[in-house]
């Protein structure tokens, strides 16, 4: 090990090719400005997780006490913002996406360089926006900027803010327009569509959401900055606007960007468990084409938002059947990892525990949005701590715990370091220890019709709240976990090798770090996706895997 | 300068050669057009509604749309999408001048449009058409006013979003003039013309559709 650490270390890599500030701000290296958007969005998830924090201490109590509510409007809303927009949107297309992209096709960098370096810079103006409208009183719309509130009444800085999303809707639009690019005219040599990784099918079909998706919010977005300055009445049911017509244009974009999310953090998924599972997805047709379906079904189901909003119930029945639509997709994806575990040799790294708690939460999360989809359900738990506890089990429980994954599985890739097995395996479990504490008993509080975004509630709902705080505080440690031994081991790590956890994927089959160009030559693909059977066979590259960790 | 020499200086670092990156940014243009329409579509569906809920007051606002103005923009714009198509057919055999004079002359027509939709906006302005407090609407016909507003406030959205992409397009063409007075395009590297060309057909083509209907469709309706 020694001297295979002593050579990847004196090969030139992306991270020591170049020094200083300059040569990171003005990078076009798809890698660079991957590891640029992580320490943004990180930097925003703390945020974001500092004003859950406070709203969870709010609710410790059911008396008002610690905010005003006005002071707790504004928590929920920048909460929502932040985390959505700045965080959940990007975090795994901008990071993971960015880094991994182009070394899975074998390309040299993302088709349009200098486009991608754009996004990050139009993706920190845009938080800028949004930052300074946090810092100016906050904002109190909701994350969803429902109109007439917005657009009349919110005293709030609410155009800075929208002015913030429309912008950091550009980064999103250009990250998947190189994406999509990207797949179709940089594959290398032999790597044919049904050759790509599920990573790539995940990503692709989330940047199709992404380049269709967001300029709908954009457009939507100007109407109400329009609105809002100069009263154009668009909205404004006075003057025979139609505050609904906010809702669905809003959702056309809002919901798919639900999948924008979600889609992602499947591809994560998909790679994690072939690789400690040591086989092939099942299904792989499957999988990558749920993906597609995910993405085409997306845009179909956006008024599940508006059973109550006063669309017709013939309109409401039809979203309805739609909406059951998606979970089919979803469930092929779930049906299929899970039968890539059957005879599999599974090993239980750090990655591979948040993969089962992903498939776990991202059930519960999936199939209480069947329930939402349900009209009758829903006009029981809407705006209730119900709908909290569901999106949060996808968001979280879905998209975050695949970040987890995906940072861990990679880490060794981005940086030639590997993280310390134990500690993060114990923040795998506080995350998930404290996650379900959290929003678990959320489920059970919008059942029993506990609403959502009120400061105060009823006695009764003490005990369940308490225990979701609780939780809060545990998941907090879990994910501040990660940050600190992460940073550590950037100085203290072992070498991780090349390829650390033997896996297939073009990845793996560079340097770590890999070099600026990714590839010393280009390769040429002769296998098919998740070889792990080759790859395992006696006379194979990692036959015997067990002794060769072990020395 | 030899030609292979050129071939590697405009030749990103990523690409195998000129043709894959030529068809790597046509393929990414025509992606991004598919975002704009995504972005005009949002305006064009609320058009849409409006007009079905409000069609007296969206005939009453139509009618008093200049559409003597409206059809020497439209000329005006057709005509610019010929001269630049005609910079790009220029810019690919290499006559620097003639791509230069076509580039100039898209540059013209381009300001001319914006100048006819200035004065447009000043009339509307001076009639008290301009969404808002002062807005102020009175014509025959049967209509709510305020429905008025909301034709004229989506009529400014969206020729004003329109007019944007025109400025942007403009400011585009200076930097192609700019790069082909430095002699920057040669039948082999020209992929930049074609490609603001390509943005530039898709900003008429808006047009295109925002003339008839803004303009026509409802002119010869009873309100």
């Amino acid at each position: 090990m020694e001297t295979i650490s002593h050579t990847s270390q004196a090969k030139p890599n992306y991270l020591n090719a170049d020094y200083g500030l300059k040569s990171w701000l003005l990078t076009t290296d798809h890698k660079r400005i991957g590891i640029l958007y992580l320490i943004s969005i990180s930097v925003f998830f703390v945020l974001g997780g500092f004003f859950a924090m406070l709203i969870r201490l709010e609710l410790l109590t059911p008396a008002g006490d610690l905010v005003l509510a006005d002071t707790y409007n504004k928590l929920f809303t920048m909460h929502g913002v932040v985390m959505i927009f700045l965080f959940l949107l990007p975090a795994i297309p901008s990071v993971f996406g960015n880094f991994l992209v182009p070394m899975m096709v074998g390309a040299k960098d993302l088709a349009f360089p200098k486009l991608n370096l754009a996004s990050w810079y139009i993706f920190m103006i845009g938080a800028g926006f949004i930052m300074y409208s946090v810092i100016t009183g906050g904002l109190d719309t909701g994350w969803t900027f429902y109109t007439p509130y917005s657009t009349t009444y919110s005293n709030s800085n609410v155009v800075a803010a929208a002015l913030g999303v429309f912008i950091t809707g550009f980064s999103s639009i250009f990250t998947g327009l190189n994406i999509i690019v990207t797949v179709h005219r940089m594959r290398a040599p032999g790597l044919t569509w049904r050759r790509l990784p599920l990573f790539i099918w995940a990503h692709y079909a989330t940047s199709v959401i992404m380049v269709l998706g967001t300029p709908v919010l954009a457009v939507t977005i100007v109407l109400v900055a329009l609105e809002r300055l100069f009263h154009f009445g668009i909205f404004d049911a006075r003057y025979g606007g139609d505050p609904l017509l906010f809702q669905h244009l809003f959702w056309f974009y809002s919901h798919p960007a639900v999948y924008i999310m979600i889609l992602p953090a499947m591809g994560v998924i998909s790679e994690c468990i072939a690789c400690f599972s040591r086989k092939r997805v099942f299904g792989y047709d499957f999988v990558a084409m749920s993906s597609i379906a995910i993405a085409v079904l997306g845009f179909l189901v956006w008024a599940h938002h508006m059973y109550v909003a006063g669309i017709s119930t013939y309109a409401a029945l039809i979203f309805s059947l739609l909406t059951f639509f998606v979970a089919i997709p979803s469930a092929v994806k779930v049906f299929n990892w899970t039968a890539t575990l059957y005879k599999g040799s599974i090993t239980f790294e750090t990655p591979m525990l948040y993969v089962f708690a992903f498939i776990g939460l991202f059930t519960i999360g999936g199939l209480t949005g069947v329930f939402l989809a349900a009209v009758g359900i829903d006009l029981h738990v809407t705006d209730t701590y119900f709908v909290v506890a569901h999106f949060h089990y996808v968001m979280v429980g879905g998209t975050v715990t695949a970040f987890l994954a995906a940072l861990h599985f990679w880490w060794p890739k981005m940086t030639g370091k590997m993280y310390p097995e134990n500690f993060s395996k114990a923040s795998a479990l506080l995350v998930f220890i404290g996650f379900n504490l959290t929003f678990f008993p959320q489920f059970l509080l919008g059942y029993l019709g506990m609403p959502r975004r009120y400061h105060a509630y009823p006695a009764e709902f003490q005990v369940l709240n308490v225990l979701s705080t609780a939780g809060a505080s545990i998941l907090a440690v879990g994910f501040l976990m990660p940050m600190i031994y992460l940073a550590w081991s950037l100085q203290y790590g072992k070498d991780a090798g090349d390829n650390p956890w033997h896996a297939a994927g073009l990845e793996w089959k560079t340097s770590s770090p890999p070099p600026t160009f990714n590839f010393d030559e280009t390769p040429t693909v002769t296998w098919e996706a998740y070889n792990y059977d080759e790859i395992d066979a006696p006379g194979g590259p990692t036959h015997n895997k067990g002794v060769e960790v072990a020395g | 300068m030899p030609d292979n020499q050129v071939a590697t200086q405009d030749l990103k670092h990523h690409f195998a050669d000129l043709e894959h990156q030529k068809a790597t940014s046509t393929f990414g243009m025509w992606i991004f057009l598919i975002t704009e329409i995504m972005f005009f579509g949002g305006a064009f569906a609320a058009y849409l509604v409006y007009r079905l809920y409000y069609f007296n007051a969206w005939v009453a606002g139509s009618q008093t749309m200049e559409i003597k103005l409206g059809a020497i923009n439209t000329v005006v714009l057709i005509c610019s999408s010929l001269t630049m198509v005609l910079s790009v057919h220029f810019a690919k055999l290499g006559k620097r001048k003639l791509t230069a004079i076509c580039l100039l002359l898209t540059l013209l027509l381009g300001c001319t449009f914006l100048g006819v939709k200035a004065v447009e906006y000043h009339g509307h302005w001076m009639h008290h058409e301009v969404p808002g407090p002062n807005f102020h609407f009175e014509h025959e016909g049967n209509y709510d006013p305020h429905q008025v507003m909301i034709f004229f406030s989506l009529y400014f959205a969206m020729t004003g979003l329109h007019a944007l992409h025109m400025i942007i397009g403009a400011g585009l063409l200076i930097w192609l003039l700019i790069f082909n007075a430095r002699g920057r395009f040669t039948p082999e590297y020209n992929t930049p013309v074609e490609m603001v060309g390509l943005y530039w057909h898709f900003v008429d083509l808006v047009w295109i559709y925002l003339f008839p209907l803004l303009y026509l469709i409802s002119h010869s309706h009873n309100g």
